[in-house]
């Protein structure tokens, strides 16, 4: 075992050196990730406004005007459109820069050299990422919400399960975008897409109410382990709380479960991706 | 700028990288070497030699399967924070941030490291106008040359001022002009008083620098000792044939 030689005792290193506070060293990471997330504003703003964009001008106006959707669809589309937002956003800005950063450039080391736990560096990009979908949930709200007028039951009234919904689902969408972006490589995007994402969306009960499965028991159970099906109804038991919907406790329970399941399991992948 | 000082050591090191990239495994066996304050300290070897696990393991970014590292007084397994905060790193390839441009690259680095803004502007703009890219400043990573990209990455390993840097292959891919003018630099810094390790599988350059150099091979210490008394143990006084002798191969091997 060595000891410090005489000419350089440790108490000197550490005045020259002092341990910089972890909170410090996170708040850095968050600014930089801020600071290309303002960067790239006018990408952000297409990426997280055009899918829902297009399915709130078809679904929310196109076919009520012309006589396709029962009255009352709006109010269960609407907030179904929000957690669509948000979790793609929270997703894809996590996903994508973690396959390019680790997988292609290896840019993430000099964050992972940075004095704080390599568990940390992962956080960090959850909690970005979580920015980022509330960030694009707020934008979609009012557009998608002029788009389709009036919407009938919509209200602003239940601010506290509406606050738990929306940080539990950036939450577990984030997590669950740090752990696709952790195990799969460049060149597994495309097929990540195809097979993964466009399913979550067309089964995530962001289009109709869960209850509405009531018409195909076996669809109305398989979904379930679609963290979409949870944002979504719970955008509805917030939102437009008359409309059908899962029990609240539920779909709380659910989002703390996976929010832990997925930080669990892309903490273990990534810190294997960091740490040789 | 130099105001640290210290030592990085590793005692028995011995690490293994699981087969994450296919072929970079490479394990060390009983690989035992001391580095001296301000000593700058090249380790050379063949490709596969173990090069790049040692500064792995030195820089806390391999785990050892068993063995202690030490550097600038800190565990490198039990205290890779502390570690991390005191030790500069240049890698093989540059790795800039491709989503900042080369001075942001710098204030953010700097700021990861806890130095206040304003000391993180006054160091970079000195940093990059020693390194002859002050020209460079706000531009785009992806428009510096290999050269430009590998000199931003010394300015990031120096901007929270270091005790240790630890540069692997530094010179790989740059042209003669671009590696004679990075020699100059490592000369200044070590100039100094700052205390450097330096991986290469290019013997003159490792000659040039090094004030001690470790050869080694298949994971394993083969000579450590002075260029000059390294190349009194061959007839013609060449490192060379004093490592193809040792390891029964070249370095280019």
């Amino acid at each position: 075992m060595n000891s410090m030689s005489a000419a350089a005792p440790i108490a000197s290193i550490e005045m020259l050196h002092p341990p910089v506070p972890a909170w410090r060293v996170f708040l850095a990471l968050l600014s930089r990730d801020v600071r290309v997330a303002r960067r790239e504003l006018p990408f952000f703003l297409v990426r997280t406004i055009m899918q829902p964009m297009l399915f709130v001008i078809v679904f929310g106006y196109l076919l009520p005007k012309m006589g396709f959707t029962q009255a009352g669809y709006q109010a269960a589309l609407l907030p179904g459109i929000l957690a669509l937002s948000l979790m793609l956003s929270s997703t894809q800005s996590v996903t994508l820069p973690m396959v390019t950063e680790f997988g292609w450039t290896k840019e993430i080391e000099d964050r992972l050299l940075a004095p704080i736990s390599t568990d940390l560096v992962a956080v960090e990009k959850i909690v970005n990422a979580m920015i980022q979908g509330i960030i694009a949930a707020l934008v979609v709200l009012p557009l998608a919400r002029l788009v389709m007028g009036p919407v009938a039951g919509f209200t602003f009234s239940h601010v506290p399960e509406l606050l738990i919904v929306v940080i539990l689902s950036a939450a577990a969408a984030s997590a669950f975008g740090l752990l696709l972006g952790v195990l799969i490589s460049p060149q597994q995007i495309g097929f990540m897409f195809s097979l993964i994402i466009t399913p979550m969306i067309f089964f995530g009960c962001a289009y109709y109410p869960w209850r509405g499965l009531d018409v195909v028991p076996w669809l109305k159970y398989a979904v379930l382990v679609n963290p979409l099906v949870y944002i979504s109804e719970g955008l509805r038991a917030s939102l437009t709380p008359s409309v059908p919907h899962m029990p609240f406790g539920a779909i709380v329970g659910a989002l703390a479960v996976l929010t832990a399941g997925f930080t669990w399991a892309a903490l273990f992948r990534f810190r294997k991706r960091a740490i040789g | 700028m130099y105001h640290g000082s210290g030592r990085a050591s590793q005692e028995s090191a011995s690490a293994s990288v699981p087969g994450a990239q296919a072929g970079d495994t490479v394990a060390l066996d009983g690989l035992d070497l001391t580095v001296n304050e301000g000593e700058f300290f090249g380790i050379i070897g063949p490709n596969g030699a173990g090069k790049t696990t040692t500064i792995g393991v030195l820089t806390t970014r391999v785990l050892p399967t068993s063995g202690t590292a030490r550097v600038a007084g800190a565990d490198v397994v039990k205290n890779s924070v502390t570690v991390r905060q005191r030790i500069g790193v240049v890698p093989q390839r540059p790795n800039p941030d491709r989503s900042l441009d080369a001075w942001e690259n710098l204030i953010y680095h700097a700021a990861y490291f806890g130095v206040p803004r304003r000391e993180a502007a006054r160091r970079a703009t000195e940093l990059l106008e020693r390194l002859e890219i002050s020209g460079k400043a706000r531009m785009k990573v992806d428009q510096l040359s290999g050269g430009q990209q590998q000199r931003l990455m010394i300015a990031r390993a120096l901007i929270h001022e270091p005790i240790i840097l630890f540069l692997d292959e530094p010179t790989v891919g740059l042209d003669p002009n671009a590696r004679n003018s990075l020699w100059e630099i490592l000369r200044e810094l070590h100039g100094q008083g700052r205390t450097i390790v330096m991986t290469t599988h290019y013997m003159p350059e490792a000659d040039e620098l090094s004030d001690r150099i470790a050869l080694i091979d298949r994971g394993q210490l083969l000579a450590l000792d002075t260029p000059e008394k390294l190349k009194l143990q061959t007839p013609d006084g060449s490192l060379e044939t004093f490592f193809i002798a040792k390891a029964g191969r070249g370095l280019d091997a």
